[in-house]
């Protein structure tokens, strides 16, 4: 009830995110019904074709397959992949930032300094050379891009849980004897998990740009799956014929990731606890 | 008299909670005269720091003004244009806030930060300022007045600080100064010093203030007028002797009456064994730090005693040395003759039950992502394995114990108020059935009515499960209500201790007598003449 009643007044670009958010996910969960081809079906031999000349929806694409089909069928790639990696991330830097907060001493420091490692190498050279090692199978990717991201996720969650580690009614669960996986699981999760989940919203975005720039340099999922980004960049040709084939995927990736920042933002604006001005 | 340099009439302020306008302020009247001392006194919630800072023309953020008009020296400053209303701000009217540490800026030396006014404001000149700072300072009785503008915030104490924020309030030479609960926050040996350097600079400089606090102790001392809000409406308003020895409200007679809470501590019997026994405790923070030294304490079954000290006596530390969260560095801890180990870590279940603790802060003492059914069945389940319909039953009873609904089973924490939390606490540690309660300051931080109602509950809860109380505070009313047994506490060491009427009642050790004649009481003349006292004696 409250929370639809927030909801409600959550105010509209937060209400655009939603819609496009939730129109997404259909499309995602509905590809195979709501695409009148397969997802590598060719339709017609004659690349990029202009939607008069195929009597499709958004034309063909270089290999003469509909691109609207190919636009359901790579949300159902990307965002499920987006989505089990960003959740795989949080699950491993959550556990490994509250356990390093509420532990203290050597082991945050250990975790901490190999966080620091990790970080120190740019994210995408470490991907490719990852990648390059242990092949380009959809497992590999997930692992290596949540691991990535997971570093981020532990920076934040142990910052957040120290704050809360100090707080009295940890004292009390210490001293009434529960062991840290209690103190973890139900005193410092409930406390950090609405700054965690705008950080999921966000996270959700840069793994998602990151599978799509992957996709681009050809390590990331791998044809004749569709995919935002690949499909940027097998139609990216097209651009100086002034075909407007590759901005079809390219505007399903700024749409998708301004929609999560709007209800990120909405939701950030809630938790700080942040008010217009009267 | 002429003219009042405050005027304000049918004042209308509402703020926003819970997804609506709510009123804080009800159509409130004030007229103060030039020189005059107005007393602002309720409960949180009642509205005096928002009618406060609305002398200022501003509102917090989340607050609007609904309607009313306030005129200062006669000019409506609720019309001014923000541009217009700094010109008034720091030079017409000054406001002294609750926390000084939170105020000043810790990056500035003090006697910048009193000359930022009136050079920005193009009163004086800047040398002509820090001239005045430093006459200030020694007119407040500030040590080494000349240099003490040269220290940084941290590096002087809190009362100091408090008094430099008056000062600072002073620089313009202002009308009217509105103190919001400015010595709320202080232990009361340094209250004393500020309460009398606000007295004096209001006479002398024929200054208009508005007083703010809860303590009415406080306020009889300062103010000529008192007016007694509650819920945002007037209650009372009358001179402060009137109010004193003739209230007409239930509610004002409520206040008065306040603190006169006194225990029955009769037929104490000794056991054999103490229940808790601490012999030769000392405790360090990281081994240099010297925090408690040589503590000798024992608590009988069934007693309330009551360690009393001010900030920086350690007697926090020695709950926390006491529970195991500090290890301490020597000496032990016995729990019915058996030492308990130095750390809590190491102390069995049993050990850990024995002994629950109540904090001072309600709201942090309670995970505000819990529901009462959790708080308090908790302890039921991990100490005594009873979860299900079961557990249910034994909230409810224990709700029942501390007067609360039993409805309230699927309440979270943050739906209470302050006092209720603070019962939700009790009934946490009563849960675990210990032998043992500390109780950490836990009536400071609600408001005095609360309060009293806290103390009658943990004193029935006494009486029907014989419990034993380690009682931590400040206040000496407090102790004077509950506590069996005193022992004062200053500088990490204990100096004086025994049964409430042998510490009570002189010869006293000179710490003891220092703390005891420095409560306020109600008698507009108590600090003058403890002045006079003092005086006569150094």
């Amino acid at each position: 009830m409250r929370f639809w009643l927030s909801l409600k007044r959550a105010g509209l670009p937060a209400h655009i995110g939603i819609i496009v958010i939730v129109l997404f996910a259909f499309a995602a969960v509905f590809a195979p019904w709501l695409a009148p081809y397969g997802e590598s079906e060719v339709v017609d031999a004659v690349p990029w074709a202009t939607p008069e000349e195929s009597g499709t929806l958004l034309g063909l694409d270089q290999l003469g397959r509909d691109l609207y089909s190919r636009v359901l069928f790579g949300a159902r790639n990307t965002i499920a992949l987006a989505m089990g990696i960003t959740i795989l991330a949080f699950f491993m830097g959550m556990t490994a930032g509250f356990f390093a907060a509420v532990v203290g001493r050597w082991v945050d420091l250990l975790l901490s300094r190999l966080v620091d490692i990790i970080m120190a190498f740019p994210t995408l050279f470490f991907a490719l050379i990852a990648l390059s090692i242990f092949g380009t199978s959809i497992p590999v990717l997930v692992f290596v891009i949540a691991t990535l991201d997971s570093t981020r996720v532990y920076r934040i969650a142990r910052a957040l849980a120290m704050d809360t580690n100090v707080m009295e009614y940890v004292e009390v669960a210490r001293l009434r004897g529960e062991g840290l996986w209690w103190i973890m699981r139900r005193e410092i999760l409930p406390n950090t998990l609405t700054p965690l989940l705008a950080e999921f919203g966000l996270r959700f975005c840069f793994v998602f740009l990151f599978i799509s720039s992957l996709s681009f340099l050809g390590i990331g999922i791998q044809p004749p799956a569709a995919d935002w980004g690949a499909m940027v960049r097998e139609n990216g040709v097209a651009i100086t014929y002034g075909i407007f084939t590759p901005l079809v995927p390219a505007a399903a990736i700024a749409t998708l990731t301004i929609a999560v920042n709007l209800v990120v933002d909405w939701f950030l604006r809630k938790t700080a606890g942040l008010r217009e001005e009267y | 008299m002429g003219e009042p340099i405050l005027k304000i009439r049918n004042l209308q302020i509402e703020g926003f909670a819970d997804e609506q306008w709510k009123p804080i302020v009800n159509g409130i009247d004030i007229d103060l005269n030039r020189g005059e001392v107005l007393g602002l006194i309720g409960e949180s919630g009642a509205g005096k720091s928002t009618i406060g800072i609305a002398t200022m023309g501003y509102c917090r953020p989340g607050c609007r003004f609904v309607g009313g008009t306030i005129e200062f020296d006669g000019v409506r400053v609720d019309e001014l244009t923000s541009a217009q209303i700094r010109e008034v701000r720091g030079v017409g009217i000054s406001y002294v806030a609750q926390s000084a540490a939170a105020s000043f800026n810790p990056a500035h030396r003090l006697i910048d930060q009193y000359v930022e006014t009136p050079v920005q404001h193009g009163v004086l000149k800047f040398q002509q300022a820090a001239k005045n700072a430093r006459a200030m300072y020694a007119t407040l009785d500030l040590p080494d007045p000349d240099n003490i503008g040269k220290r940084f915030p941290h590096q002087v104490s809190g009362g100091q600080l408090q008094r430099a924020m008056v000062a600072m309030a002073m620089s313009c030479e202002p009308d009217l100064i509105i103190f919001d609960e400015p010595t709320t926050a202080l232990d009361v040996t340094t209250q004393i010093e500020v309460l009398a350097a606000i007295k004096d600079i209001v006479h002398r400089f024929n200054t208009a203030a508005i007083y703010i606090t809860h303590d009415l102790a406080v306020v009889v001392q300062l103010a000529d007028r008192i007016m007694v809000l509650r819920y945002g409406d007037l209650v009372e308003e009358s001179k402060t002797h009137e109010i004193l020895n003739n209230p007409k409200e239930d509610y004002t007679r409520d206040l008065l009456a306040v603190r006169t809470f006194r225990k029955n501590s009769e037929d104490l019997v000794s056991g054999p064994v103490p229940l808790i026994d601490i012999n030769n405790l000392h405790a360090s923070y990281g081994g240099e730090i010297k925090v408690l030294e040589d503590i000798n304490l024992s608590v009988e079954k069934g007693r309330t005693v009551a360690i009393v000290g001010e900030s920086g006596s350690g007697k926090s530390t020695l709950a926390r040395a006491m529970t195991g969260l500090l290890p301490p560095s020597q000496g032990t801890v016995k729990y019915s003759g058996i030492e308990l180990p130095k750390s809590y870590k190491e102390r069995t279940k049993d050990q850990l039950r024995q002994m629950q603790m109540i904090y001072q802060m309600p709201d942090v003492a309670l995970n505000p992502r819990q529901k009462l059914r959790e708080v308090i069945g908790r302890p039921l389940g991990f100490y005594f394995g009873i979860d299900g319909g079961e557990r249910d039953r034994r909230v409810k009873e224990l709700l029942e114990m501390i007067e609360l609904p039993t409805n309230y089973i699927d309440r979270f924490t943050p739906e209470l108020s302050g006092g209720q939390k603070q019962r939700v606490c009790i009934a946490r540690a009563l849960a675990a059935q210990p032998a043992v309660i500390i109780c950490d300051e836990v009536t400071s931080a609600l408001d005095q009515l609360v309060a009293e109602e806290i103390l009658k509950l943990l004193d029935r809860l006494q009486k029907e499960l014989e419990m034993t109380y380690l009682f931590i505070t400040h206040d000496l009313a407090t102790v004077k209500a509950i506590a069996d047994e005193i022992v004062v506490m200053l500088r990490g060491r204990i100096v004086e201790s025994g049964l409430k009427d042998e510490v009570l009642t002189p010869p006293h050790h000179e710490y003891t007598e220092l703390l005891l004649s420095s409560v306020p009481e109600m008698d507009p003349h108590w600090l003058d003449r403890l002045l006079e006292s003092r005086a006569t004696v150094n």
